[in-house]
């Protein structure tokens, strides 16, 4: 019930352990959609502690609870190349054990005071997330210290979380929507570069992994120097300094990362073919993309709206879902990284039609490339991405989160302030631009289910890949 | 989520062991006022739940009409029409009341479960009044054409594919709850039977919408940046101009459960199982049938035994004993009838069923047999209520409590009372429950295996 991402039901499980690299790069696309300027978000301080730890924050009393999102740079990008899944692992194993307190202590400590404390790991950042009722806060970040200084990685611990994570994985080695994600990303990027390899890490590198990857993980990654934190709640500024120096005052001054070189992903088109007996064929589809600083960014933003966003106004799902009822989902996303960029799209679609399905979206895709949208979509794409930018950001753990990733965007801090202009003036000559570079060569184009009809693969088309 | 339109309709059903509390809202240590609740002369209830961090309101409209309240033969009617419901109106026609929402920057969605079915938009405050009139004409305005209804019944079929035919643990929980339910419709999938949602026409949507969407029949929660006196006055323009159906029961009767006699198991095996699973569901009372105290005393069994790295399951399937990768327990509290107690545990690999099974009956045992600890017991009632306060948080959360629990059947007096509720559950009222509930006769099991079956031909055409 926390998250936006928890609801729809699921079978509960260690939340690492369901995690597939394609649902993280999916989430990292929500949340540079929150850009708003709601009334607490109108009072962003950028503080800074007596010890020099800097946070973007929000005072806010209203409830009675603090919300902290904080980043470290370098995640599942730092990660052994023959090992992928370390960072991931470290993130599920820092909150099972630390200081004096051994796992079962530490779980203790955190329910008693009904205190959340969370890691993920993303391609290009270690994110941490810290809620707790105000009167906790001492503890909160005391247990959040011991954990970033001093966790235990006990082998049995350790052991514990990787079955649950190998669980994981043997659950996604069935699940079309998991593996269409893996294997885009591999078409993408290769096995050469960090982001073509599984955030997830695969069945046989998890595995191998042992407790000295996870040391010398967290011994190059948490350091001051790329720290960023964002904290909303019910605290003031001369109070949280002090909790931020005692929890980060003690890490290392400076990180130790291995540098990754820039990408750019593969040139479209082509098109990848796992087999699976599935009564629904899933797609995933997509390219090269722009990155956060490109001059054509917000441009591409508001047209990929336009062409598959969230809504019925979708061209992607008035064409596929609402004319033809071919699919229940159909979206496109920007993704953006620091080393690359993608725009990334998937549906579930009946198999027997799977064909017509794929036509349809690079139909969609083509036209969009060629005449871009009209003024009339562009005028209320920009008015639904204004006015979005108040509704995205109506609690705590939102707001913080949002503050976040413009820090790790290296945005300003009245960025909010300032995006609905950036979002004005885009025109329709940016946005046909946009259009063009996005889509212009077609699709990267991934397909796990029954195989299409025959008649509906162009001719272009590269044979079938082998399952993996 | 960019992902799903019609979002979670199946949330409530098919979510296993996603910890849902029942109704939750405000602790006695929150100063928070009760939302203002009023009803309008055609028999609309109206619940107002101010939250002013930020210019932003959400409108909900709850209908108590579910899954459980289809004819035999139409399963999956209530969902089917809940799709329906953005086709248009006479007045508005297709696309224009989602197209209004998304120009001021809006998000919609809709809901069904076994009980209700909600319809929600979160706009801009000084948005609320348009929302509301779109709402309202839409209650009874509805117009539906067999070149909106095929395609969108396409759609259902798609949605039933991607939540169930493509996911083996989804399956599962239909064998479950078909199992559990003899004769209570709650054994029905709220998305229905295949081989029904593919019958399903526009008559049947049409006859369902006519007979359950009225205003006697519906709660409207709005919530957000509001003054609660100037939404009796709005909500009076435009729902109070909607015409009570007064034919609607003012009780919602099913066929209710006989007494439970047999366990049952159900085994499904699937060839994309890669991890087994099992998971049990005992027959208990909802909140809103369960006699005073007990229903706040499941809660509290649910965390205890279920809830997290520290529960009693998970310690001792998963930490003590290497037996699972994962265990847990949850109790569906918002329910009109008697609802589910559930029980999941994924095996390790070679680790057997009966050998998992073995070490829950013990957990169980220890509970009804041995004082549970004082320390345990505080640790968990402190987490179910912190809930409450960290729900505040969001207005959406709030909203969808309320209407949740005003939808089966509760007051708001019992959402607000909820955390006094926790505060006061004894040990010796946990123990009884576990006694008094978790009792095999009670109870499916269920085990999702891996079909090593030899792979049957694949059609080609």
């Amino acid at each position: 019930m926390n998250d936006l991402f928890s609801r729809v039901g699921q079978i509960a499980a260690k939340t690492g352990a369901r995690r597939t690299a394609m649902r993280l790069a999916l989430c990292l696309l929500m949340l540079p959609l929150a850009a708003a300027p709601s009334r607490a978000a109108a009072k962003i301080q950028h503080l800074v502690s007596p010890g020099g730890i800097e946070a973007w924050f929000v005072q806010d009393a209203t409830v009675p609870l603090i919300a902290m999102e904080y980043a470290f740079g370098g995640g599942a990008d730092q990660d052994p190349a023959d090992k992928p899944g370390v960072s991931n692992l470290v993130a599920d194993t820092l909150d099972e054990g630390s200081g004096d307190l051994d796992s079962r202590s530490f779980h203790e400590r955190l329910d008693r005071r009904a205190i959340e404390l969370s890691f993920t790991s993303s391609r290009d950042h270690f994110r941490g997330s810290l809620r707790m009722l105000k009167d906790t806060k001492d503890e909160a970040f005391d247990l959040l210290r011991t954990a970033l200084t001093s966790p235990h990685f006990d082998s049995v611990d350790v052991e514990r979380i990787q079955s649950q994570i190998i669980s994981g994985l043997r659950r996604d080695s069935s699940n079309p929507s998991a593996l269409a994600g893996r294997k885009f990303l591999e078409l993408a990027f290769g096995d050469h570069h960090p982001y073509g390899r599984p955030v997830t890490g695969t069945l046989e590198s998890v595995a191998r992994i042992d407790i000295a990857d996870l040391k010398d993980y967290t011994s190059r990654v948490l350091a001051k120097d790329t720290l960023r934190i964002a904290v909303v709640g019910d605290v003031d500024a001369a109070t949280l300094g002090s909790l931020l120096d005692r929890t980060f005052g003690g890490l290392p001054a400076k990180s130790s990362l291995t540098p990754v070189a820039d990408i750019d992903a593969a040139k479209p088109p082509q098109r990848a073919f796992i087999p699976l007996d599935v009564p629904q064929t899933v797609v995933t589809f997509g390219g090269p993309g722009l990155k956060r600083h490109d001059p054509d960014f917000m441009a591409g933003y508001v047209v990929n709206y336009i062409l598959g966003g969230a809504g019925l106004s979708s061209r992607l799902y008035r064409e596929v879902r609402e004319k033809r009822g071919l699919a229940y989902s159909v979206y496109e996303s920007l993704l953006w990284m620091d080393h690359s960029a993608l725009f990334v799209g998937n549906t579930g679609t009946r198999a027997d039609r799977a064909g017509e399905t794929v036509d349809a979206i690079d139909e969609e895709v083509r036209r969009m490339a060629e005449d871009g949208p009209t003024q009339q979509e562009l005028d209320e794409a920009k008015s639904y991405l204004k006015g979005s930018q108040m509704l995205a950001l109506d609690n705590s753990s939102k707001l913080a989160s949002a503050l976040l990733q413009y820090q790790l965007d290296q945005l300003p801090i009245d960025y909010i302030e300032k995006r609905n202009g950036i979002v004005d003036a885009v025109t329709l000559e940016d946005a046909k631009r946009a259009a063009r570079r996005l889509w212009g060569q077609g699709l990267l184009t991934v397909i796990v289910g029954h195989a299409p009809q025959a008649a509906a693969v162009p001719a272009s088309a590269v044979p079938p890949a082998a399952p993996n | 989520m960019p992902s799903t339109r019609f979002g979670y309709p199946l949330f409530a059903m098919l979510a296993a062991v996603t910890i849902w509390i029942g109704g939750a809202a405000a602790q006695t240590t929150i100063t928070s006022d009760p939302p203002a609740s009023f009803t309008l002369g055609n028999g609309l209830q109206v619940v107002v739940i101010p939250d002013h961090r930020t210019p932003v309101v959400t409108e909900m409209v709850w209908y108590k009409v579910g899954s459980a309240d289809e004819t035999a033969g139409k399963s999956g009617l209530a969902h089917f029409l809940e799709h329906l419901m953005f086709k248009g109106t006479s007045k508005h026609p297709a696309g224009e009341f989602s197209k209004t929402v998304l120009r001021v920057g809006g998000n919609e969605n809709a809901f069904t479960s076994t009980d209700y079915t909600g319809y929600f938009q979160r706009v801009p405050r000084e948005q609320l009044a348009t929302m509301m009139e779109f709402e309202a004409d839409r209650m009874t305005g509805l117009i539906l054409k067999d070149e909106n209804v095929l395609p969108e019944r396409d759609v259902v079929l798609e949605e039933y594919n991607m939540r169930v035919a493509n996911n083996p643990d989804a399956r599962l929980t239909e064998q479950i709850m078909a199992a559990l339910y003899l004769n209570h419709p709650y054994g029905r999938p709220v998305i229905g039977w295949h081989q029904e949602i593919e019958k399903l026409d526009r008559d049947d949507a049409l006859a369902f919408y006519r007979r359950f969407y009225a205003p006697n029949n519906a709660i409207l929660v709005i919530a957000g940046d509001v003054d609660a006196k100037d939404i009796r006055p709005m909500a009076e323009q435009t729902f109070g101009k909607v015409a009570p159906q007064p034919s609607i029961p003012a009780e919602r009767l099913r066929p209710q459960e006989p007494v439970p006699i047999a366990p049952r198991t159900v085994t499904l095996s699937d060839p994309r199982a890669e991890q087994p699973n099992m998971r049990r569901y005992y027959l208990v009372p909802s909140a809103t049938t369960a006699a005073a105290g007990e229903s706040a005393a499941l809660d509290v069994l649910a965390q205890l035994m279920g809830g997290g790295s520290n529960s009693y399951l998970y310690r001792a399937l998963v930490v003590d004993r290497p037996l699972a990768v994962n265990a847990g327990a949850a109790y569906q509290s918002t329910a009109l009838d008697p609802t589910q107690f559930m029980i999941s545990a994924a095996p390790r690999p070679g680790v057997e069923f009966p050998q998992i099974e073995q070490v829950i009956d013990d957990v169980i045992a220890e509970v009804v047999n041995n004082p549970i600890r004082a320390e345990d017991l505080e640790r968990v009632k402190t987490q179910l209520i912190a809930e409450a306060i960290y729900a505040q948080d969001s207005q959406e959360t709030l909203a969808r409590w309320y209407g949740g629990a005003l939808t089966t059947g509760l007051s708001i007096e019992d959402i607000r009372s909820w955390p006094d509720r926790i505060k006061a559950v004894t040990a010796a009222q946990v123990r009884d429950a576990a006694q008094k509930w978790l009792v095999k006769t009670r109870s499916v099991t269920g085990y999702l295996v891996k079909d090593n079956a030899p792979k049957r031909e694949e059609k080609r055409s």
